[in-house]
This record gives C-alpha cells, sequence and structure tokens, in this order.
C-alpha cells in the first residue's frame, strides 16, 4: 500500500493576539520589549482580592475579525474559567470561552495551486494569555508581561488535505487580520500562533484517524513542513500496522521533525465553569452592524477589485494586495498617473526590491506614492526616457525628492527635437566612417545597435530612442 | 468621652469638633484592642501606623478641611479584605507573609471617610468555617463566655465588635459569616445585597456569594457603614450601579404597612426552645408596633445547604488555586530547588499551605466540577439556585421582609462540632439562602439565653431593599430584651 492510499485531515488553531493598547483583563500595557515583568500589575499576576475588568477594546477587536471571517457574532457570550495548574498561570486559571464563544460558524476562502479552496471557521473565542516561563539551566523565571494579553482563537473546521493547504489558510488569516488592524500578524514575536491538528485516514474510509495537535509553530514555513512531516510521521506508523497515538506534539525546526510533548493520558480536565467575575458580554444588534459597516475592504474583494479595475493579472493582484499598505500605495501611485499597469511594475520590481534590500515595510518608505505617480506620468508625457527614468527613481529613493524637482536639477529631460539628434546622428556617423562602409556593404551585420549605442551615449542617454532609431534608419539608406 | 458606648457619628462628631483628637480616640481602642484581644484572640495583625492615619485626621480638622462621617472613627478589619501595607492571610499559612500593595475598595472608601484602621481581624481559614477554629492563627474566644465560639467565619469581628476593641468592623458573608457570628455574640452584621458592596481586594472564596458588610454594636451604626462602603466600583464588574441611598437619614421605626414574612419552613425545624422563645418575642414586639405579620414559605430551603456547599466549593476550589507558592506566600521549605518537579513543588506547598478544612472543599469543588460530574452537580445546583430566586421573588409579594433565626441554636462550646463537619455546616440552614439569591440580610441582637449567650433575629428583604430591613432591625434593637446587655469584659 502506497501513501496515496492515505488522505490527510488537518485543522487549524490559530492563537491572534490583540493588539488593544492594555490588557484584556486589566489596565497594564501591552508593550512587547518592556522590562521583564514590567507590564505587570496585582491584578494581572492574581493577587488576592483582584478582579478582572474586560477591555471593550478587545470585544471590538474580536467582533470586527469574526465578521471578517464570515461568523456569526453572539449577542451574549460567557466567560469561563479554564483551570489548570502551571506556573506561567497566575491565577491557576486561565479566562477564556468555552460553550459560548462570541463568534461561530464562518469562513475563509483562498486559492492554493490555482484552485479556490474554501476552509469553514468553527469558532472564535477571546481569551487571556499566559506569562512567559524562562529556563536558564535549573531554574525557571517567568516573565508575566505576556499573562493577560488579549486573544482571538480561531478555529477551523477539519477542512483541509495538504500541508499548502494549510499554510495557506494562515496567511490569509494574517492577512484578514492584519487587514483590520487588529493584529500585527508578528509571529517572531508570537502575535499569530498555530497549532495544526492532523490525522491521516485511508481515502476509503469514511471515520477520521486519531488525531495529533502540533503546538504553537511559530511561521508558515514550519506549518507546512510540520505538517508534512507528520503526515508521513502517521502514514509510516499506520503501514507499520501500528497506530496513532493522540498525543500533542512540537516542532524542531533544527532536526525538521515534530517530537511528542505530552500524551493524551496526561492530557487535563481543565474543569470548566462560567468565570463568576464578569458578567455575560452583551453586545447589540447595532454596535455589530456598525462595526460591520467600518469594515475596510477585505483582502479577497479588493484583489478582484484590483482584477476587474486595473487588469491586473492574478499574479499582480495577488502580490499587490498581499499587504494592506502595499494595496493603498498602488492605488495612490495609479490614481496619480492613470497608469495602473505601469504603477504595479514599478511597485513590483523597483520599489519592493529596494524595500527588500533596506528590509523596510512599504509605509516606511521615502518615497511617497504622488512622486512615484508623477514618475511615471513623465515618462508617459516623454518628459524622460524609460532609461533616465531609472536613474530619477534611485535618487527619488534616496533623496526622497520629487521627479520633477531631480529632472530639473541634473538637466534630464528628453531630446525630441529631431534636428539636434540628427546632428547627434551625423557626428557619431563621420565619427565611424568604416562601421557604416561596413554596415552598407553587408559585410559586417549588427552594427545597428551599435550606433544607436553611441548616439544615446553622445546624448547622455537624453535622447527619444524612438527619433533616434528612426533617424539613424533614415541616414544610413541615404 | 464614654467612648465605648458612643456611636460612630458621635465619635466623629466629637473629633470634628475637636472635643477628643483623632488620636486620642485611637490610642484609648488600641490600647484596649490590644488588652482585650490577650484572651479573646480576636486580632491577627495591628496597625502600628495607626497613630499616623489618625493625626492626619486631626491635622486636617485643624486646618479646616471637610472631612468624611467616618472621621477619626477606629475600624477593625477581617483578614479577607486587603489593607494596603498591612499583612492579608485569610487565616491561612498559605498567605503566609503576603502584604498587598493595595486596599480594598471596601477600606479604601473606609479610609476617605476619615476611619482609622487598627487591625486585621481574625477568621476561619479562607472564610470556611461556622466557628472560627479553623484559622492558623487560633481560636477566638467568644467574650460572652469564653467556652463558646464566637461564630464564623467572621468570628474576629464579631468578638471584636462585642467587646469593643474598636468602634466598627467589617466581615464579609458567603454562606452567613456575617449574620451567625454577629448572632453569637450579640453585635449587629449585615450581608448587603449581592453587588453592592465592591469584592475587589477581597479575598475571594466563592466569587458569586461574598459580600463585604459591617458588623457594629447599632443598627445605626450598620447603615452609616453601610453607606460609606456601598457603590459601583469600575474595579468590580458585579458592583451594581444603584444608588446608595441616605439609610441612615431615612431610618424608621415606624412599622404601619410593613409586613414581615414569618418563615414557615424554621418553626418546623427543630429549634433550640430560646431561639423559638426569641423569634416568637419578636414577632409579638413588631405586632405592637403596628408591622403585620404574615406566614411565608420557602419549600426548597432544606436544599439550601447542599446547594450552598456545591457552589461554593467549586468556586473556591478554582479560586484558590492561585496560592502555589510561585508568586507569593507560603512555599513549602525545598533544600534544593533544582532537583524538586514540578508536581511535588505544588502538592507539598499547597499540602503544608491549606487547612483540613480549605482542602476538604478545594476536593469536593475539583470534583464536582470534573468531567462527568459537572452537569449533576454544579449545573444543577445552578438551577436549583434560580429556583430559590424564584421562591423568594414570590415571597415577596406578600411581604416587604422576612423574619427568621439566625441559626437554630445558640454558640456552641469550642472544640465540639470541628470533628463533625457535617453538623457544622448544618448550622447554616437559615443563611445560605440568602447568599444563593443575592439578598441583603442581617442579623440582629435580641435576647440572651437561658445560658447568658446571645440570640440575634435575622431579617431579609429584597433586592437592594436594604432601607425597609435596617428599619424593622431598627425597631426590634428598640425593644430587645437583650438592650443594653454586655458581654463580661465589659
Amino acid at each position: 500500500m502506497s501513501s496515496n492510499d492515505f488522505e490527510a485531515v488537518i485543522g487549524i488553531e490559530i492563537h491572534v493576539q490583540l493588539n488593544t493598547k492594555s490588557k484584556i483583563f486589566s489596565s497594564d500595557s501591552t508593550t512587547f520589549d518592556s522590562g521583564d515583568n514590567e507590564n505587570t500589575s496585582p491584578v494581572s499576576v492574581g493577587m488576592p482580592g483582584t478582579l478582572p475588568v474586560l477591555n471593550k477594546k478587545a470585544v471590538e477587536f474580536a467582533v470586527k475579525t469574526g465578521l471578517a471571517l464570515g461568523c456569526n457574532v453572539s449577542q451574549k457570550s460567557v466567560f469561563a474559567r479554564k483551570n489548570y495548574f502551571y506556573p506561567d498561570l497566575p491565577k491557576g486559571y486561565q479566562i477564556s470561552q468555552h460553550d459560548k464563544p462570541i463568534c461561530e460558524g464562518g469562513s475563509v476562502s483562498f486559492v492554493v495551486d490555482g484552485v479556490k479552496k474554501t476552509v469553514s471557521i468553527t469558532r472564535a473565542h477571546m481569551e487571556e494569555d499566559a506569562g512567559k516561563s524562562l529556563h536558564h539551566g535549573d531554574c525557571t523565571l517567568i516573565n508575566y508581561n505576556r499573562a493577560g494579553i488579549p486573544l482571538l482563537e480561531v478555529v477551523s473546521g477539519p477542512d483541509m488535505h495538504s500541508p499548502a493547504e494549510a499554510a495557506q489558510y494562515c496567511r490569509t488569516v494574517r492577512q484578514i487580520v492584519r487587514y483590520l488592524e487588529v493584529c500585527d500578524g508578528n509571529m517572531e514575536e508570537g502575535s499569530l500562533r498555530c497549532d495544526c491538528n492532523v490525522s491521516v485516514k485511508r481515502k476509503n474510509e469514511s471515520t477520521l484517524g486519531t488525531k495529533v495537535e502540533i503546538k504553537n509553530v511559530n511561521s508558515f514555513r514550519f506549518v507546512e513542513k510540520a505538517i508534512e512531516y507528520e503526515i508521513e510521521r502517521q502514514i509510516e506508523v499506520l503501514e507499520r500496522g501500528e497506530s496513532i497515538i493522540q498525543e500533542t506534539r512540537l516542532w524542531d525546526p533544527d532536526k525538521n521533525r515534530t517530537f511528542t510533548m505530552r500524551v493524551k493520558e496526561d492530557a487535563q480536565d481543565y474543569r470548566y465553569f462560567p468565570e463568576p467575575d464578569l458578567l455575560p458580554v452583551t453586545i447589540t444588534q447595532e454596535s455589530i452592524d456598525k462595526i460591520r459597516q467600518h469594515l475596510p475592504e477585505l483582502p479577497a474583494n479588493r484583489r478582484e477589485r484590483f482584477k476587474s479595475d486595473f487588469g491586473l493579472s492574478d499574479h499582480d493582484a495577488d502580490l499587490l494586495t498581499s499587504e494592506r499598505e502595499i494595496a493603498d500605495y498602488f492605488e495612490e501611485t495609479a490614481s496619480a498617473c492613470k497608469n495602473a499597469k505601469a504603477a504595479a511594475n514599478w511597485i513590483m520590481s523597483e520599489l519592493l526590491r529596494e524595500l527588500n534590500q533596506g528590509s523596510k515595510q512599504i509605509q516606511e518608505s521615502s518615497l511617497k506614492p504622488s512622486d512615484l505617480g508623477a514618475l511615471i506620468r513623465l515618462i508617459d508625457e516623454g518628459t524622460i526616457s524609460g532609461k533616465i527614468a531609472k536613474t530619477v527613481f534611485q535618487e527619488m529613493w534616496v533623496t526622497g525628492k520629487s521627479p520633477q524637482e531631480i529632472v530639473k536639477e541634473k538637466g534630464l529631460v528628453q531630446i525630441t527635437d529631431p534636428q539636434v539628434i540628427e546632428a547627434l546622428v551625423e557626428q557619431v556617423l563621420n565619427e565611424n566612417s568604416q562601421q557604416v562602409a561596413a554596415h552598407k556593404s553587408g559585410a559586417k551585420k549588427n552594427l545597428f545597435g551599435y550606433f544607436v549605442g553611441a548616439v544615446m551615449k553622445a546624448s547622455k542617454g537624453q535622447a527619444n530612442p524612438d527619433l533616434v532609431n528612426k533617424i539613424i534608419q533614415e541616414k544610413l539608406k541615404s | 468621652m464614654d467612648l465605648v458606648n458612643s456611636s460612630l457619628t458621635d465619635i466623629s462628631n466629637a473629633v470634628k469638633d475637636q472635643k477628643i483628637s483623632a488620636e486620642e480616640v485611637a490610642s484609648f481602642f488600641f490600647k484596649r484592642m490590644k488588652d482585650l484581644n490577650q484572651s479573646l484572640n480576636a486580632v491577627v495583625f495591628e496597625d502600628e501606623n495607626f497613630l499616623s492615619a489618625a493625626r492626619v485626621i486631626d491635622s486636617k480638622i485643624s486646618k479646616g478641611e471637610e472631612l468624611g462621617p467616618l472621621a477619626g472613627v477606629p475600624f477593625g478589619i477581617k483578614d479577607m479584605l486587603c489593607v494596603r501595607n498591612l499583612p492579608a492571610t485569610a487565616g491561612s499559612k498559605i498567605l503566609q507573609g503576603f502584604v498587598p500593595p493595595y486596599d480594598s475598595t471596601a477600606v479604601a472608601k473606609l479610609k476617605n471617610a476619615g476611619a482609622v484602621i487598627l487591625g486585621k481581624l481574625n477568621q476561619d481559614e479562607f472564610a470556611m468555617g461556622s466557628s472560627n477554629e479553623t484559622s492558623i492563627q487560633g481560636a477566638v474566644q467568644n467574650p460572652w463566655n469564653n467556652k463558646y465560639v464566637p461564630g464564623g467565619s467572621s468570628g474576629g469581628s464579631a468578638a471584636a465588635q462585642a467587646s469593643r476593641m474598636m468602634a466598627a468592623t467589617l466581615g464579609t458573608d458567603t454562606g452567613g459569616s456575617i449574620r451567625q457570628p454577629a448572632s453569637f455574640c450579640g453585635v449587629v452584621g449585615v450581608k448587603p445585597t449581592y453587588g453592592r458592596v465592591s469584592r475587589y481586594g477581597v479575598i475571594a472564596y466563592a466569587s458569586s456569594l461574598d459580600q463585604v458588610g459591617p458588623m457594629t454594636s447599632t443598627v445605626e451604626d450598620a447603615a452609616l457603614t453601610l453607606e460609606v462602603i456601598s457603590g459601583f466600583d469600575a474595579k468590580d464588574s458585579t458592583s451594581s450601579q444603584r444608588a446608595v441611598p441616605e439609610w441612615t437619614r431615612a431610618l424608621s421605626k415606624d412599622l404601619k404597612g410593613i409586613r414581615v414574612g414569618l418563615l414557615k419552613e424554621c418553626m418546623r425545624s427543630s429549634l433550640h426552645k430560646d431561639v423559638e422563645k426569641s423569634v416568637e418575642n419578636s414577632i409579638d414586639e413588631l405586632k405592637k408596633m403596628g408591622a403585620e405579620i404574615v406566614e411565608v414559605s420557602l419549600p426548597l430551603i432544606e436544599y439550601a445547604v447542599p446547594v450552598y456547599y456545591l457552589i461554593a466549593a467549586c468556586e473556591a476550589s478554582s479560586n484558590l488555586a492561585r496560592y502555589d507558592g510561585v508568586k507569593y506566600g507560603y512555599r513549602s521549605d525545598f533544600k534544593n530547588l533544582s532537583s524538586v518537579d514540578l508536581e511535588t513543588f505544588y502538592s507539598q506547598t499547597r499540602g503544608e499551605g491549606f487547612g483540613a478544612e480549605v482542602k476538604r472543599r478545594i476536593m469536593m469543588g475539583t470534583h464536582a466540577l470534573s468531567s462527568g460530574y459537572y452537569d449533576s452537580y454544579y449545573l444543577k445546583a445552578g438551577k436549583v439556585r434560580r429556583l430559590f430566586v424564584n421562591q423568594y421573588k414570590d415571597a415577596f409579594k406578600q411581604c416587604d421582609v422576612i423574619l427568621s433565626p439566625v441559626t437554630a441554636a445558640p454558640a456552641f462550646k469550642l472544640g465540639e462540632r470541628i470533628a463533625d463537619p457535617l453538623q457544622m455546616y448544618l448550622n447554616d440552614i437559615f443563611t445560605t439562602s440568602t447568599n444563593l439569591a443575592g439578598l441583603p440580610g442581617m442579623s440582629v441582637p435580641f435576647s440572651l439565653s437561658t445560658d447568658g449567650l446571645p440570640i440575634g433575629i435575622q431579617i431579609t428583604a429584597n433586592h437592594f431593599d436594604e432601607q425597609r430591613m435596617l428599619n424593622v432591625a431598627w425597631a426590634l434593637e428598640s425593644v430587645a430584651p437583650a438592650k443594653g446587655k454586655r458581654p463580661h469584659v465589659f
């Protein structure tokens, strides 16, 4: 039996860190780079008698995300205590949502290998993050800065069947929460963490196989690799005639494999019960509708609009909508120059290359979209050549000056006067009489390009190339 | 000035009028507290800084600053409530050494009103007990008879108040922990409507039942203290937004048109004859004062104790999970921490840090919440709880307040019931239903038993109707046979 006889079933839980200024149940700051235990208070370290108070902004962000994921937002949801002991969990329970989450029943669509895929969202619930244990040799220190940071756990249905689908699902969710500006999506800082539930079954079987959870995977590449490894591992186990152990595993990026964290037998009974310190969360339909009205255009819609309005290809539309800021930049540039295709090309080739080299985000670019638009307009109006434009672009990138300014300062305006060009051509042909003779006799081919290059050089690149071509052709004929 | 017999208002006015300084008042009570406490063991931590707090009041007065209604009034606070920079142990070893850097809201409000805190008062460990015998700091004696318990869990507050170690005290009540010791010690004890007083800074036992309330010498003092500590608190999501009425000013003994419901079930149960007589006398007195007496029924009351012990234990098992030796409080003395695994760290710390009764309730609660049992225990208890609310709703259609005993018998002897948890739990039969329904209830001293022990009467009112409850109690207080009677320490 080969691995083709098996089918993988994948479901993903994504912990989205909602980027509110203060924690979900206290006024402590959520800044990432504060000193150890600086962002704590009696409430967030669970001192006796302290009580949680719900951050309304976190609820708003959760509703926003739920709506963008196509979920039903409950007008009444309930916080519950998830009880377990761990040193980084200050109260001995995590305040989460259990049987009445804030969002239920949505879906997300994306394209993998040219095929559209839709994954269902079972639920999304609010909860608080735990602190962080730092193991130093034989002692453990705990930083509670993260304890109480608001999370939205987005749970997908078991709808994916390949590592590529799973990774693309995660990317899509990240793109959505970034568009909504409810999460920075920074996986290195743990703002977005993925738990992957993987099982395999023989294709002809209808019941699902035993599921293994790979916890806290912190990049999309690792999501793909970890799932790929896990599918292969599980198929091998089954092919040996053994059975899968229900367990939680971790991904080791150095060894490129998953390993056991804990097996199901150790699994906790979380003894959920409604949190008596908090009232049920109630949201009126009115405020849900209001949040819905203020949702930004989501990536999928924007991508389609870019294709239909600007005639962009799938590839270009994908790239230009990958981040909300890039899409915004593109639209501003396109509207400034009325040439969407050129705007797309300049952004995708020149601008993104420079940004990548400088490890910069597009919103940090010193080159404004209105200036890039102006540059394109200078080309389209024939003021400068495409070649000169690249030089101007470089100058703009470094100095942040407008293209008009640079062109004026450096005298880069294109030469379009046929008499001036004719003079240059004659000068070049006179200086190269031997080559002209060789060309005319047919002794040497491909000298035409040489003449063009020499004329362009003589004009310092400013001559209109079309005119140069035309005039050389005329002169060589005579 | 006869400080021991003065009302809170009299003390506050005397201080404001500079007839006596806050410093003198505080010093007088502090000394009295130290002297009396040697036998009673009601105080577990003294506030050595009480003088500077009193001097702040005096200096404000000399500068002509406006002061609150409790200016210079000395208070004792149950150890369950956090007072900034004073230890808070809740009577438990597990909180040994913990000093909160914050005030509970109730205490902050007292301080704002000018009160001077003298110390922290003894209690059953985590308020789990009805005799004040489960405290790590030892048992408290009943000032009326040192062989008897003061009741619990606010036994320290009751004993301190009965012996007037301070002018007034605060307690907490989860299933009767204010009313029962108030009855046993002959003081007034009020458990307000759930949500009236913020729970912020109050060490949690059972969050959906816990309330802070005053324990005082008179109904008037209780009304004033309650007025000060009540009100919405942004730090407690379960605190009520309702305005706090001026209960003290509206106190009235006029009972005409007031319908007092006599709880049918309590008269059927086996009451101590002195308690029975006390209830009958109180009814007669109320009739004389113009109240209408009607019989009301709460058929489910026999389930109050089991439902209470389920819900309270479940919430406690979770509330007490934070005491793990990691962040603050007691940690087992591990010689070499690096060789200790996490489970040993927890079980040894918690095993040594919690007392037997607390462990019993943590285990009951953990069991009742665990998967497979949740529906038949916690969920069902919650449903019965809602039935209680409905039964009270019906009862309050027929009456304005309900009168019942606080407990079936007066105080019992030290050591008498500590080995029999069930007997101990049954103490709470008349008090727990009030907490389950979130209603206000209070105990007002009424008579003395043939053994010379105090017997209180319980008045329960509808949600947020503290005024009528206080009025009926005030009327009863004025005609109580025990009026003016004092324990032997006076």
